[in-house]
């Protein structure tokens, strides 16, 4: 039996019927089109399907969509405004911090959480905040390298 | 100042910010009107006889579109290599792997391909299995395959010099071991494929390969089709690594669900797939004995090797080939002799993966020169330096080296990581719970032949100008995985025609595109690269031979930079092509005024006085290597080569391995761009760390994968990796565009060595068996302990 639930994506309100078992990666990417978001494992394990769920870091594939009811959600797709990169977005493509790609939405959405948090993490703290977003690529040195580089007056 | 505008530079790549923004697409993010979803089903047994398959109450399921199995697919023997071919689309006699595809369904939807594939019965005879690569060769064995008496799948047995005179000439002989496990390629997107047939009879496939043009190929083969009529797509690609250079049943089963149903079909991966399908690293038993002199040069090398590959042969015919070729550099070794065997067994099938077949064999290798320097009382890496080959000659296996900054890369590892400071101790901090190791690597740069037996040109490069004029487009078959290779191609385009990045637009990954060999064995920038180069060459000479008639002046006396058409001579009057192309655009914006005729001004013109204007580049390396069996396999038209030093911190109680840092240094011929040879080394730098700390798969005994999850088969996180610290050495290879070549694969070769001999350094002990846990190294210590009591 789908439920209907209202929530808001990206700044925009919808109202959607859901099956119960049905996970906010499956909602964000085959019901709304945001294929932003990635799926890399299904089970928790990978991070690549991370979106912001009321402003926190949150597995879309471990999240059932009727979970976020009356949430805001953000996904990776609403990080650049008016065609302009977010300050992270720009030191990724800056730094090469990207290699493959498949990581990097789930990358950017839990170190744009980390950096509203915590505008000046240290070293530890930016490695400590991805430990749950794995890159198979990069080695994450770029990673850290573009994080640090973005973090200070973090404005977006 | 560098002579190039855009090259050695660290330009962004071009698909960064689409890979920002989640504008990229993969595979799993297409979509097609009237889509349809399929599903595989894998055998739950290792070893098995099929007796028989009921498809029936499957085909009854509501919103079933179409069931396949070996009846619907046939039983056309494909695989990597033609004198291997023991794959077929689906088991039709037996099964030999948890995992090997009996069947597939396309249906409505997922859930219901799903309930279909469980309600598809299957009566198995069970046979008795397989596991152990080491005694697969053993009499008695249960046997995988008719073709593999013994389940030797391929053996290779080489000698090379005279490895007697070798050990005669010998002040030290030792002999030493390492076995590793199957690895998997743990890269974040799992394999997915979109299949689609036209109304011509033509087949489409999106697929996330590496390889366009060999799957293409295996495709058209195993699916009965005529090549020209099967196109492989590859969208944007999320790592490869080596699992997917070879073409999958799940491709074949794809298309097949494609051509029976008329309808467009996908199948994804699950995690668990992506681990039951593998094709990634094989595991290793090595066996080395080496020899030196009294000055510690290097007299022989005899090497034995079991390579376990699993079921089918998939790469495996080239992996064991590696093992052993890739050992005749860095060093100068005169002798050497290997025997390698790669047997098949019960487990997924192994192929290609990052080092291709040498990286076990280079840490082994490596290791014994750690122990035989301090058996001399030299430092390893003087001992090193002393033996390291230098550019212009050529192994004992006839590899030729054109440009080699081995030694340079030693160096220049030995000062950055103050390595004589930290090693001054002489051993008398051994054991103490810090420790620094070293270690070399070598590699090729493309392999010298394709897989299959051909005169093929290895790439070709088409470069179109805009009629309109204003930029080129370049057409390439090579496929971008997340190395970069659209960045390197547009680089080279935008140096040689003196264009802004942004102007050079690039589509790649296309079987219908070009012939391109694909992202494997470190080809692309030196072959690609190479095409890409001419091509553009070509694509200037028009341009300029257009103008410069129409200008009534030799071609030669023009120039393209930054945008514009430089005269090399006396000042040109360009008033009249201007006066032209401004007539041809009133009302546009942004129209050219300065002194100079730009290029999209010139570009115009030529077009029209010439018409369209193509340029196009091939590459294909020249005869390589020497006349013995197997020869082909490790020859290349350049070789990398790599130096790395390692420091660890281990717990001595816990036996807890911390790596504090890695300094690493690779010589790549020229950086194309800079950013992306250091993301090579550093990603080569993580997976070899992860090979030799946390890495295996690990079966029941029944041959199923326990840890089929990124859980429990772990790779590093931010948290376990060091500073990773990548020094570029650039030695002008002579074959490669620009003086370039590899970095995609060398780079991990002395990863896995620096790191054990570093836990040497700092415990007093050597392990043998990867991954170094810590049960392995509290173990190793605890013997260690009583043998001192003994």
């Amino acid at each position: 039996m789908k439920k209907i639930i209202s929530l808001t994506v990206n700044g925009i309100k919808h109202e959607l019927a859901v099956e119960p078992r049905r996970t906010l990666l499956e909602l964000l990417r085959e019901d709304l089109g945001l294929t932003g978001v990635k799926k890399g494992c299904g089970i928790g394990d990978c991070g690549a399907c991370t979106v912001l769920v009321d402003d926190v870091a949150t597995f879309s594939c471990l999240t059932l969509a009727i979970q976020v009811e009356g949430c805001s959600v953000e996904t990776i797709e609403n990080l650049a405004k008016n065609g302009k990169l977010s300050r992270l977005q720009q030191a990724f493509v800056d730094h090469g911090a990207i290699q493959c790609g498949y990581c990097t939405p789930g990358m950017l959405m839990t170190s744009t959480e980390l950096l509203r948090r915590n505008p000046h993490p240290d070293e530890q703290e930016i490695r400590q905040a991805i430990s749950g977003n794995l890159c198979r690529c990069t080695g994450y040195q770029k990673i850290v390298d573009a994080i640090k580089a973005a973090s200070g007056e973090y404005d977006e | 100042m560098s002579k190039y505008r855009i090259l050695n530079t660290r330009a962004p790549r071009v698909d960064a910010v689409d890979k920002v923004t989640g504008k990229a697409l993969y595979t799993d993010d297409l979509k097609r009107p009237g889509l349809l979803a399929g599903a595989i089903l894998h055998s739950p047994l290792a070893h098995a006889r099929i007796l028989n398959i009921d498809t029936s109450r499957a085909e009854n399921l509501a919103g079933v579109r179409a069931v396949v199995t070996h009846r619907e697919a046939g039983t056309v023997p494909y695989g990597v290599s033609p004198a291997r071919y023991d794959e077929t689309i689906f088991c039709h006699d037996k099964v030999r792997y948890v995992g090997d595809e009996i069947a597939a369904v396309a249906a409505v939807d997922l859930d219901t391909a799903l309930e279909a594939v469980s309600l598809i019965k299957v009566d198995f005879e069970e046979l008795p299995i397989v596991l152990d690569g080491y005694t697969a060769m053993d009499e008695g064995q249960p046997q995988l395959h008719k073709m593999y008496k013994n389940n030797i799948c391929a053996k290779v047995n080489w000698h090379f010099g005279d490895i007697e005179k070798g050990r005669r000439q010998s002040h030290i002989i030792r002999t030493d071991h390492l076995t590793s496990k199957m690895q998997d390629g743990a890269f974040l997107e799992p394999q997915s494929i979109l299949a689609e047939v036209d109304s011509q009879g033509g087949l489409t496939m999106w697929s996330s390969t590496q390889a366009p043009h060999y799957v293409q190929r295996t495709l058209a083969m195993a699916l009965r089709l005529p090549l020209h009529k099967v196109r492989v797509i590859k969208p944007a690609v999320g790592g490869g690594f080596g699992p997917k250079a070879s073409c999958s049943s799940a491709e074949l089963a794809t298309c097949l669900l494609a051509m029976k149903t008329g309808k467009p079909v996908k199948f994804t991966f699950d995690r668990e797939q992506v681990f039951l399908h593998s094709r990634a690293r094989h595991q290793f038993f090595h066996t080395m004995t080496t020899g030196v002199k009294k000055d510690g040069t290097l007299s022989f090398l005899e090497h034995h090797c079991i390579l376990d590959g699993g079921a089918y042969a998939s790469f495996g015919i080239a992996t064991i080939y590696y093992s052993g070729s890739l050992l005749g550099g860095p060093y100068r070794l005169r002798n050497m002799k290997y025997d390698g065997y790669r047997v098949v067994t019960n487990k997924p099938a192994c192929g290609a993966q990052r080092g291709h077949g040498a990286v076990i064999a280079r840490a082994l290798f490596e290791i014994q020169l750690d122990r035989i320097a301090e058996e001399l009382g030299m430092d390893p890496i003087e001992l090193r330096l002393k033996n390291v080959m230098e550019a212009g000659e050529t192994t004992c296996n006839e590899l030729y080296v054109s440009s080699f900054g081995m030694r340079e890369a030693l160096e220049a590892v030995r000062d950055s990581a103050a390595w004589k400071k930290k090693r001054s101790m002489g051993g008398k901090t051994r054991g103490k719970g810090k420790g620094i190791g070293a270690a070399c690597g070598f590699f090729v740069s493309g392999a010298g032949y394709p897989i299959y037996r051909s005169r093929t040109y290895h790439c070709t490069v088409i470069t179109k100008v805009d009629d309109v004029g204003g930029g080129v487009t370049v057409s390439s078959g090579a496929a971008d995985i997340g190395q970069g290779s659209d960045t390197v191609l547009a680089m080279i385009t935008a140096e040689e025609l003196g264009l802004s990045l942004d102007d050079v637009k690039i589509v790649s990954g296309d079987s219908n595109l070009s012939v391109d060999l694909g992202a494997y064995s470190s080809r692309t920038t030196l072959m690609t690269g190479t095409a890409c180069r001419d091509a553009a060459r070509d694509v200037k000479r028009q341009i300029l031979e257009a103008v410069a008639n129409k200008l009534d002046v030799a071609p030669t006396t023009l120039d393209l930079k930054d945008g514009l058409v430089m005269s090399l001579s006396e000042e040109i009057d360009f008033s009249e092509l201007r006066k032209e192309y401004l007539q041809e655009h009133k009302g546009f914006m942004d129209l050219p005024d300065g002194p100079d005729l730009t290029f999209r001004e010139a570009s115009r013109i030529a077009f029209l006085e010439i018409g369209s204007i193509i340029g196009t580049g091939k590459y294909k390396p020249p005869p390589l290597g020497g006349s013995f069996k197997g020869a082909a396999v490790g020859t290349s038209p350049a070789f990398g080569c790599s130096a790395q030093v390692a420091e660890v911190s281990v717990d001595l109680e816990t036996g807890q391995v911390s790596v504090d840092k890695i300094t690493g240094a690779h010589d790549c011929g020229f950086a194309i761009n800079r950013t992306q040879v250091e993301g090579q080394m550093q990603g080569s730098m993580m997976m070899g760390m992860g090979e030799a700390l946390m890495e295996q798969i690990i079966y029941d005994t029944k041959g199923r994968i326990v840890n089929a999850n990124l859980a429990e088969y772990k790779i590093p996180t931010a948290m376990d990796m060091p500073h990773l610290d990548a020094i570029i050495v650039e030695s002008n290879e002579p074959h490669g565009p620009y003086g370039a070549k590899e970095v995609g694969e060398g780079a991990i070769m002395p990863v896995i060595p620096s790191i054990l001999n570093a836990i040497y350094d700092a415990t007093g002990v050597r392990i043998e068996e990867l991954p170094v846990t810590p049960e392995r190294i509290i173990a190793a210590m605890q013997e260690s302990k009583k043998k001192a009591k003994t």
